[in-house]
């Protein structure tokens, strides 16, 4: 089953910036926050090394990876061309300011 | 027991240097006495011409003050000529009757210059050009007369003739060859030369014989008068037509000369108590007339006076630049080519670019370049290690930045030989079969699209050569070059020196202003323009621009290095490498308490902890309770130092303390790229000061600042600064330089990429000869530091906290 929760406030994140988010026993998530306040929600792993995304520079609706300077696209997770790859993408929501993960909960 | 007695005869740059290497090696081991004819203590003869030219003052130029021979005990004898060599019973006497025994002597009697002789040679206002008496005279005649004649037209002649024109008089520069400076310039760069000195006013009479010098009634010069007959007035006439090595004491006292003092590679004459250095020496059948060759004569001479006996002189090969403020030419080796050597030549005399060099059995062995000579000094590498040169040859005239194998590490030349699997990119694992097949199927042009595409040559850079080699051979004549005025990056066209200027002129103090003025193409830019926008605005407008956090790579945003696994290092700040035994402890209950995988030493003298998690930061840094040491920023580094004075036998400064005063207040210093300072108590060095971005070498009479020295990816050498008495000098000169690195430097170019594309003569210029721009950047300095807050307090307060902590997500 899956089931939204709550992570934080839009204004927790910097602009051109990003969070992480900890669960015990599970993938961290970065969660994003672009100049024109969209939010976007990778697992926090470059597919190239594994580098935190989080800790990148976000630009436009890319972030930089922090280690080899891959470019992910937040829309999408996937690796800018010409290198291959993808850091798995979540779903995510603002609703009043509030931004809200879709998580998979055992029951 | 009393010390055994040195004398040294001549006061000159030569002799007094060989004192000041001697001094270095052993301190109090000779009584010193020293004979100078000249009523002045040593000074730096080469600045005689910016004094002329007014650009120096002769206060300026005084290397060795009074304060120096005192504080060495050196008994001087200025305005005394030794006129004789008692070698019998071991003295030397003055004309006026003054003595000196010795048991080791030192001629460095310098040269006379060579005076012409043609009737009228002893007129009033007739001179040559040798020392401050001359210099002071010819200021004074420019003051009363309007007429100059300057015969000879090497550079000393140049030299003295852009003075005078400087000083308002109508200069005409009488020369016998056919151009300017032919033992220096092939006759295209010299007539280059001329044209742009004539722009300057000068005027020129080539292959013109000077046949007599007629007076006035006074008895002073009034004309030169040519072989042709034809008259030219002048109330001033220079003689610079070359010298000759002084060495009539020598000679009369009967040891063998012949066109200069006779020595051995040991800098010894005939007479094994007496040694000779400087101009007036005839080594291996050679008479040097610049200094370079001298001061390595003065090392060689002090090693033996001070009974370490293993230093050679082995000869040496020359450059030669033209000190004309604004004319830019340098030559060295066998530039004129002859029998067996071939040229290659690049010339473009509308942009004034003129570049000759000659090759000879594979080796380089001459060059002259005017116009652009930015690459004098690899040219002059290259020519003094002799290297072979085939594998270069096609670029060798685009210079270093071109050369493959020159950017990175050597032996990496050979691109065409590798085989595909070999790797070229050792940062990214790149073989030479990935990028050739990149190129063939992705249709790559540039070096920035190889770089995108297989991640060569985008890390460290060192295989950049390489690289670009590899597209060449694989492109055939489709390679394009990387233009020199590369855009930022790939939001807007503008070079890092476009936005430098832009952000001064516009007054820009944000990001957003500054790319809404440039017309950047992206709204919020990129990872490579922000964090050098951010760069750029808070080091020019500091306490004005706002620091933006997102704008910066994480290490500089969270204060720490960021680990391959996604930790960080914690490098505290150790001022000078000091450190005490609380420091020690606090550092071991941290690595204890936050179980840090790794504790290691540094190669910057302090204490690495590594391992440690971004959550832990500030917790660790609080019980730390030390400064960030910044090793994770651009920003200041470490300050080495050696113990120094204060316990090593051989230091002659407290060099220890020079490095904390350096590191307190260079505290928080953000720059284009990193910044590593070191200080050493002496020559032996062993703060590594030599490839540093500003090393400090103590000496007995002060400080050797050196700059643009870097240990990294391709070891450059630090190149000599200038020497300054004083530690508050030593933080003032290096500051400055610091403060116009921080300015006028790209983001990302250390210290080295700096000095090369402004060159050392600019430098020397705003830091060493102006006192007043030096000033300024220093004040401009301490105006941006200060109150900076050390980042990690900053965070232990308090600020950007959320930083640190992770989100802890809840059902809703
Ligand atoms: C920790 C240290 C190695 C050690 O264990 O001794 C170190 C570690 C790193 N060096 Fe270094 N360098 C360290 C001393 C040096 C030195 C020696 C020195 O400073 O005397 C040099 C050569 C001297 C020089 O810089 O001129 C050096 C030349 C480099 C370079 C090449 C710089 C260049 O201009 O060529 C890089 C790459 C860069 O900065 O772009 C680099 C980069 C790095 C980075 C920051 C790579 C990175 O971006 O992650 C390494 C961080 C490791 C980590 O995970 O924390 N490191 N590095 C040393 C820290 C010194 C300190 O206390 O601050
Ligand atoms: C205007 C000018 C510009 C120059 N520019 C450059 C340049 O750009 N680059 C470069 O490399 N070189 C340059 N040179 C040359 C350089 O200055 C000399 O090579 C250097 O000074 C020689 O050093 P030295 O110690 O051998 O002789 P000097 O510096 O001439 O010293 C010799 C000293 O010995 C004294 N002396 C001589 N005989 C006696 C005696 N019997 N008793 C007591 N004292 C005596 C002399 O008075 C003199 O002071 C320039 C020279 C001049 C004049
Ligand atoms: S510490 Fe320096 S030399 Fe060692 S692997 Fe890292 S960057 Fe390379
Ligand atoms: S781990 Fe992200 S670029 Fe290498």
């Amino acid at each position: 089953m899956s089931e939204w929760i709550v992570v934080c406030q839009v204004t927790d994140i910097p602009k051109l910036g990003a969070r992480v988010v900890k669960e015990s026993g599970k993938d961290d998530i970065a969660v994003f926050r672009t100049e024109t306040d969209q939010v976007f929600a990778l697992t926090d792993r470059c597919p190239h090394k594994g580098g935190p995304l989080s800790q990148g520079i976000v630009y436009g609706e890319n972030v930089a990876c922090p280690l080899h300077n891959w470019q992910i696209s937040l829309s999408s997770g996937e690796a800018c061309a010409p290198d291959e790859g993808c850091a798995g993408k979540h779903p995510v929501k603002v609703e009043g300011g509030t931004v809200y993960l879709l998580r998979q909960v055992t029951a | 027991m009393s010390k055994p007695k040195l004398v040294l005869v001549g006061n000159g740059m030569a002799g007094v240097r060989t004192l000041e290497e001697l001094f270095a090696l052993a301190p109090d081991m000779y009584d010193v006495t020293v004979f100078g004819s000249e009523p002045h203590p040593n000074y730096n003869r080469i600045l005689l011409s910016p004094v002329l030219a007014g650009e120096q003052t002769i206060e300026q130029i005084i290397l060795n003050d009074l304060d120096w021979y005192k504080q060495h005990n050196i008994t001087l004898h200025m305005d005394k000529m030794v006129s004789k060599i008692d070698r019998i019973n071991r003295k030397v006497i003055a004309s006026d009757g003054t003595e000196a025994e010795y048991d080791r002597l030192l001629l460095a009697t310098g040269s006379n210059p060579f005076i012409l002789p043609v009737p009228g040679k002893d007129l009033k206002g007739v001179i040559s050009y040798r020392d401050i008496k001359d210099t002071n005279d010819m200021i004074a005649a420019a003051t009363e007369h309007t007429d100059a004649v300057v015969i000879g037209g090497g550079l000393l002649g140049l030299e003295a003739a852009n003075g005078l024109k400087l000083r308002g008089m109508n200069v005409t520069v009488v020369h016998i060859g056919e151009w300017l400076l032919e033992r220096q310039l092939d006759k295209t760069a010299g007539k280059m030369l001329e044209a742009s000195l004539a722009e300057r006013g000068l005027q020129f009479r080539l292959q013109a014989q000077t046949q007599e010098l007629l007076g006035d009634e006074h008895g002073r010069v009034r004309a030169v008068r040519f072989a042709s007959g034809e008259e030219l007035p002048a109330q001033l006439v220079v003689m610079a037509v070359g010298i000759r090595p002084n060495f009539t004491l020598a000679e009369s006292a009967g040891l063998t000369c012949d066109r200069g003092i006779k020595v051995n590679d040991t800098m010894q004459t005939f007479d094994p108590r007496i040694y000779a250095v400087g101009e007036c020496v005839n080594h291996r059948g050679i008479a040097y007339g610049l200094v370079a060759p001298l001061y390595e004569m003065a090392k060689v001479a002090a090693n033996h006076l001070a009974l370490m006996g293993y230093g050679r002189y082995q000869g040496s090969v020359l450059s030669t630049k033209l000190k004309v403020t604004g004319i830019d030419l340098f030559s060295a080796g066998n530039f004129a080519g002859g029998e067996g050597t071939e040229d290659i030549v690049l010339s473009d005399p509308s942009a004034g670019v003129y570049k000759r060099l000659v090759i000879q059995n594979d080796k380089l062995v001459g060059a002259c370049l005017y116009g652009d000579t930015s690459d004098g000094s690899w040219y002059f590498k290259l020519l003094r290690e002799g290297r072979p040169i085939a594998d270069i040859r096609d670029h060798l005239m685009f210079g270093e930045s071109s050369n493959l194998g020159d950017t990175g590490h050597q032996g990496q030349n050979k691109a065409m030989a590798m085989q595909d699997s070999d790797e070229i990119c050792g940062c990214n694992g790149v073989c030479k079969g990935t990028i050739v097949k990149a190129i063939k199927e992705k249709g790559l042009f540039t070096l920035d699209e190889v770089k995108k595409s297989t991640k060569a040559a985008s890390s460290c850079g060192s295989c950049t050569g390489l690289v670009e080699q590899i597209l060449m051979n694989t492109l055939g004549s489709d390679f394009q070059e990387t233009p020199k005025n590369k855009a930022v990056c790939g939001c807007t066209d503008r070079s890092h020196a476009d936005v430098r200027q832009a952000i001064r002129e516009q007054h820009l103090t944000s990001i957003p202003a500054a790319m809404k003025a440039m017309d950047w193409r992206t709204s919020n830019g990129c990872g490579t323009c922000r964090p050098a926008l951010n760069y750029y605005l808070i080091s020019t407008w500091p306490k004005e621009a706002v620091d933006d956090p997102q704008s910066r790579f994480i290490n500089e945003r969270a204060h720490a290095n960021i680990q391959k696994d996604g930790t960080f290092s914690v490098i505290p700040q150790m001022k000078g490498g000091v450190t005490n035994a609380s420091e020690l402890r606090r550092i071991a209950d941290v690595a204890d308490k936050y179980q840090v995988p790794l504790v290691k030493v540094t190669g910057g003298q302090r204490i690495d902890l590594l391992g440690v998690k971004k959550e832990d930061l500030v917790s660790v840094w609080k019980d730390l309770g030390m400064n960030s040491g910044h090793a994770y920023g651009k920003s200041i580094r470490t300050v080495k130092t050696c113990v120094g004075s204060e316990f090593c036998r051989f230091g002659t400064q407290n060099s220890t303390q020079m490095g904390i005063d350096l590191e307190t207040m260079l505290a928080n210093m953000w720059s284009p790229h990193k910044v590593k300072l070191a200080v050493s108590g002496c020559p032996r060095n062993c703060a590594e000061a030599g490839i540093k971005d500003v090393g400090v070498i103590a000496v007995d009479s002060g400080w050797e600042l050196y700059i643009g020295g870097n240990g990294g990816i391709k070891t450059e050498v630090a190149q000599f600064l200038c020497k300054v008495k004083t530690a508050e000098e030593v933080k003032e000169y290096s500051g400055a330089f610091l403060q116009l690195y921080r300015e006028e430097a790209y983001y990302l170019d250390r210290t080295v990429h700096y000095l090369n594309r402004v060159g050392m003569d600019y430098i020397k210029q705003r830091i060493v000869e102006n006192a007043e721009t030096r000033q300024a950047l220093f004040e401009r300095l301490l105006f941006a530091l200060d109150g900076l807050q050390d980042p990690w307090k900053a965070r232990i307060d308090g600020a950007r906290k959320e930083e640190y902590v992770p989100l802890i997500p809840m059902p809703a």
